[in-house]
């Protein structure tokens, strides 16, 4: 997927992305050139067909986890084999399961960076708030 | 030209999206490519009938394979039914990444095995995708083609001699795994001595052949009773096994209750009990499919 600028025969950058929580997401593009900008709207159906193709949309899409559909889309599984990471409360692993699917891996895994620098062993929806306060995740 | 008259193309566009999904897909099938580069053969075992002893047997093949000397792995692409932990008596424990992947379980004969149940919370967990409750069709297919590929891929199988695959029941089941694995060395077809079982693996082998994918041959499970008091084995089903033309049936595997009872309780008796009808067909199976992988016949 790829956004131009018709007018100025520019590629868009994608600036930033929201998830409402309702399964809707939106993607905002800038044209570098004339700064016009540009939302993707994705109704939930959409947002899930982006999603069941595992791939992360997000602009800091890092080099995916072994078994990293199976992990962040399979409803029971083994704790998290990576290690001594944080574990999830129930409603902090809820609030995160309305996070659109394909940023939702980048999302965890600032989560999960935050907290293991500030050592915490779990992430409830108080750490969350606090995290999401300073990183500037908004509704996320 | 006004740029309205000559938009660019999607391929003009060459900075790439910001999350660069071609460049994602195409380090997805490399990753796949170096992981199967340590693996010699690779075999599916398939039915498209249910219930006909697919997995038993691939439990049992690959445990005397591995008994025989070679490196084994099993890996269950049954996402939504797996049974080869069980029947390969596999401890249930966590998992561990090892290097850069998740390190197999270990069962019988040391045969390393990939399951989706060691991926599930306890033994009586189903297989719940999250957001596929509604109109799950859709995205399922594609979840569960990824789970696969991440078996695959993802699996620290290490240098393997054969990778054995346990198909689940479905005609149509070999079409994803061709998909990942175009090379694919060969299929394995189980079928019993009943009509329906013939007319459902017949059609699974067709799709097979169509693909282009070896066929090593046929096992007939179940071709006959084993009476547990007096050893002889008698018919079990009231037609005769017709053969599958220019298909090589490999092995002809009693139904005995102990070679069922013993495999579900995850001590494939292959090795439990050697001399058995069942075992030594499982032998004949055996050495016919390393004469297949060894001698391309
Ligand atoms: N030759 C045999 N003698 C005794 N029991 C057998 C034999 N073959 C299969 N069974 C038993 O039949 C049951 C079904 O076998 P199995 O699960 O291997 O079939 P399957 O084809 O893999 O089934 P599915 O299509 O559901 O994957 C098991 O309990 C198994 O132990
Ligand atoms: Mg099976
Ligand atoms: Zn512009």
């Amino acid at each position: 997927m790829k956004f131009l600028c018709v007018d100025c025969d520019a590629q868009m950058k994608s600036v930033e992305s929201a998830a409402p929580g309702d399964g809707t997401m939106a993607i905002t593009f800038r044209c570098p050139n004339c700064d016009r900008q540009v939302a993707m709207l994705t109704n939930p159906m959409e947002t899930r067909m982006v999603d069941s193709l595992c791939v992360d949309l997000s602009d800091s899409a890092a080099e995916a986890q072994p078994f990293e559909s199976v992990r962040s889309h399979l409803e029971t599984r083994h704790p998290d084999p990576s290690g001594p990471d944080p574990v999830w409360s129930d409603e902090a692993e809820k609030r995160l399961g309305r996070v659109p699917g394909f940023v939702r891996g980048t999302v965890r895994k600032l989560y999960m960076e935050w907290a293991r620098e500030r050592g915490l062993s779990e992430i409830t929806l108080t750490v969350m708030d606090e995290a999401r306060a300073q990183l500037g995740i908004e509704e996320m | 030209m006004s740029p309205s008259d000559r938009r660019r193309t999607y391929a003009e566009l060459t900075e790439g999206t910001a999350a660069d999904i071609a460049g994602q897909l195409a380090e997805r099938r490399q990753r796949l490519e170096r992981r199967l580069a340590g693996v010699r053969h690779t075999l599916a075992v398939l039915s498209g009938k249910g219930g006909v002893g697919k997995s038993l047997i691939a439990a049992n093949l690959a445990a005397c394979l591995a008994d025989q000397g070679a490196s084994v792995g099993v890996l269950d692409a049954d996402l939504n039914g797996p049974s080869m932990p069980r029947l390969l008596g596999v401890e249930r424990s966590s998992l561990r990444v090892e290097g850069d992947g998740i390190a197999p379980a270990v069962g019988a004969a040391a045969v390393k095995v990939m399951s989706m149940d060691l991926w599930l919370e306890g033994p009586d967990s189903p297989v719940r995708w999250r957001g596929t409750e509604s109109g799950s069709f859709l995205w399922r297919g594609t979840l569960e083609a990824n789970a696969l590929r991440e078996f695959l891929s993802d699996t620290a199988w290490g240098d393997l001699d054969y990778l054995i695959l346990d198909l689940p029941p479905g005609t149509d089941r070999i079409a994803p795994v061709h998909d990942l694995l175009p090379g694919l060395g060969g299929a394995l077809a189980v079928t019993i001595p009943s009509e329906l079982s013939r007319f459902v693996v017949s059609k699974s082998l067709t799709m097979v052949k169509e693909l282009g994918i070896p066929i090593v041959g046929y096992v007939e499970n179940m071709s006959g009773y084993l009476c547990p008091d007096c050893g002889r084995i008698g018919p079990l089903f009231s037609t005769e096994a017709a053969p599958f033309e220019g298909v090589p049936r490999l092995a002809a595997v009693p139904f005995d209750p102990r070679f069922g009872a013993e495999g579900d309780a995850g001590r494939p008796d292959v090795l439990g009990r050697p001399d058995a009808p069942a075992a030594r067909a499982v032998r004949d199976l055996a050495r016919a499919v390393r004469q297949f992988y060894e001698n391309g016949s």
